[in-house]
């Protein structure tokens, strides 16, 4: 399973990669781990203090936000992605707050390649880019394993042909 | 004495910076130059355990003296001190003991510990800046610490401490040995320039000027805000003078501290012009000796807070990569930058500011007038531009600023589009350089033309850093 491919750019010319559907799956399997302990503890919580309906009602405002977000992931997802170009790597995230990065190749100090228990629960694996600033905070989340590690072995090769002194 | 010779050991090609350095070789071939094992001057293991132990001795030597007059003996005197200043003197011996460090072949070479044994090696050609710091103690002695930056913060080599004149000495050549690896990489040993003590003074701050300037910093001038409202108190209600004594103590530790660094760090700032950079020299109790290499300055700023509008004042600061010569100590420093001129009028900050990034003449365009919805108050002074070399940005309606950044040092390009700015057809882009928080933001500019930026301005960088490298 490979990162999806899509032809659209801010100048048009870049192909773009977007992470894997599973990413949607996997936030979507957070967000559920996260909303499914507070439905319970405030229902919970309700019955034994009396106020069922109050329980009821935060369970219910619980669940709601929940299913805005969850319908909102998807976009969220879209919405990240990356571009190899010839000389540097540009990547995008956010929806409401849209951001682009140009990274070039020979300012990359290190690549990292993280996965959390929910991401290898997925399959998917966190590319990190770093460079000598710590404002150029670059990250693709989603990838498929094998794909995050072909990211970050081709991108280190890049650099080291590229590398820039400070 | 002579430069290094070509060290046969250690030359394994440290110029490349894909390659790894060399392991440090121990057994070093026996020189009578800086090339051979070196120790540092044995007076360091007093002072680098510091004050603590001379003040212990002395406490000690006042007690048995006492004692020893009134009792006879010195079964009178207290022993613990002694204990205490024993055991601090033993671990600044061993520290003295285990610490050599040499200079061969573009490489200075430190050696440090006891059980963690570590070896750590400086390529002079990737030196950010070479300070040399003289505490308090050290002063009193004639001793110095010579500190090497590098970028990247974590590494830094300390030599301390050395004689005054020998870390000025060594400063001096290891200032040479870098301009001359850095202009002649591909020659590894040659035998460089003398350390040049050639050096024109610029300017030096004057005292009386900058004292004036940090009286009227906002920091000083709440400071007498709240002694007012003190006072103030005491008259209106003596009661509730013990409470607000604890809040004014918690301020003037807040907002003075600050202050007096800057003094500290500022007072006397002397800037000389060399052929190996910019040298700096300051301080009050502790003076430092800063060099900042041509090429190695990463932003430059001029900023003027309000209460200095009236006088015409402005404030110069540039960042270079690692750790500033203040140390870890204060983050809000280190942010802000070293101070290359801490107050002067304008003329005197653009023309420091025109001898730090040489040609720099940018047109910098203000942003569409659609941005006074977002931004009523700071729209009159933000302007953005850039050039083949640097980009400028300046903001700010009360505190102005204006940042410089060399294009050869952007580290990454961002743009940035929140929701407003959506509706407004407007984006930001932000130009990243090494460091902490050190960036330029090239804000609220037409849609079109950022997004004309982030695609033109990779290419522009690449070029500039281009003929960075082969300048």
């Amino acid at each position: 399973m490979g990162a999806e491919r899509e032809q659209s750019g801010a100048d048009g010319q870049e192909t773009w990669s977007v992470p894997s559907p599973a990413l949607r799956r996997l936030r979507r399997a957070q967000l559920l781990s996260v909303t499914s302990p507070l439905v319970v503890a405030s229902i919970s919580s309700g019955l034994a203090t009396g106020a069922a309906t109050a329980g009821v009602v935060a369970a219910g405002s619980v669940v709601a936000t929940a299913a805005v977000t969850s319908v909102l992931l998807g976009r969220r997802r879209r919405a990240w992605g990356f571009a190899e170009r010839a000389d540097d790597l540009v990547v995008r995230r956010g929806v409401m707050f849209r951001r682009v990065s140009v990274i070039p190749y020979g300012r990359m100090q290190y690549v990292d390649v993280t996965a959390g228990p929910f991401e290898r629960l997925f399959g998917l694996a966190t590319v990190k880019m770093h460079t000598a600033a710590a404002a150029s905070d670059a990250r693709i989340p989603g990838l498929p394993a094998a794909d995050a590690a072909a990211l970050r072995d081709r991108l280190s090769r890049l650099g080291a042909s590229a590398m820039a002194g400070l | 004495m002579s430069p290094d010779p070509p060290d046969p050991v250690a030359s394994s090609g440290p110029l490349d910076p894909g390659c790894p350095v060399a392991p440090a070789t121990l057994d070093a071939p026996v020189a009578p130059d800086l090339s051979a094992w070196q120790r540092l001057h044995p007076a360091s293991a007093v002072v680098r355990v510091g004050p603590v132990t001379l003040t212990a001795i002395l406490v000690y030597l006042a007690t048995s003296a006492g004692g020893g007059l009134a009792g006879g003996g010195r079964g009178g005197g207290d022993w613990s001190e002694l204990v205490v200043a024993a055991g601090l003197f033993v671990v600044g011996l061993v520290t003295w003991l285990v610490t050599r460090w040499r200079l061969g072949d573009g490489v200075l070479q430190i050696e440090t510990g006891l059980l963690r044994r570590r070896s750590l090696r400086f390529p002079l050609d990737r030196v950010q800046a070479i300070d040399v710091v003289r505490p308090g103690v050290a002063r009193v002695l004639g001793l110095a610490e010579l500190r090497i930056r590098m970028a990247g913060g974590a590494a830094r080599g300390r030599l301390a401490y050395l004689t005054v004149a020998h870390a000025e000495e060594l400063r001096g050549r290891l200032l040479a040995a870098c301009s001359e690896r850095r202009s002649a990489s591909d020659e590894p040993g040659t035998p460089g320039p003398p350390p040049s003590p050639t050096e024109t003074v610029l300017y030096t701050i004057d005292t009386a000027r900058l004292l004036g300037s940090l009286a009227f910093s906002g920091s000083a001038l709440f400071l007498v805000l709240c002694a007012c409202s003190f006072v103030a108190v005491g008259f209106v209600a003596p009661g509730a003078v013990d409470g607000s004594a604890a809040v004014a103590v918690a301020l003037v530790l807040g907002l003075g501290t600050p202050l007096w660094r800057r003094l500290n760090g500022e007072l006397r700032l002397s800037v000389s012009d060399s052929p190996e950079g910019l040298h700096l020299r300051a301080g009050l109790l502790e003076t430092s000796a800063e060099t900042i290499l041509p090429g190695r300055v990463q932003t430059l700023r001029l900023v003027q807070p309000l209460t200095w509008r009236p006088f015409g004042w402005w404030r110069v600061e540039v960042q270079v990569a690692g750790k500033g010569a203040t140390g870890r100590r204060d983050r809000a420093a280190r942010k802000a930058g070293r101070a290359l001129l801490p107050v002067g009028s304008a003329a005197q900050a653009e023309w420091i500011a025109r001898r730090v990034l040489p040609g720099a003449e940018v047109l910098a365009s203000p942003p569409p007038r659609r941005v006074r919805w977002k931004a009523p108050l700071r729209y009159r002074r933000m302007t953005a531009g850039f050039d083949a070399r640097y980009a400028v940005t300046t903001s700010g309606r009360l505190r102005r600023v204006t940042d410089w950044v060399p294009l050869d040092k952007v580290q990454s390009i961002r743009w940035v589009q929140g929701p407003l700015q959506r509706r407004l057809g407007l984006a930001s882009i932000h130009l990243d350089a090494a460091g902490r928080a050190v960036h330029a933001e090239l804000r609220d500019r037409d849609a079109l033309e950022a997004s004309g930026w982030l695609w033109s301005l990779p290419e522009r960088c690449r070029a500039a850093r281009a003929v960075g490298s082969r300048g």
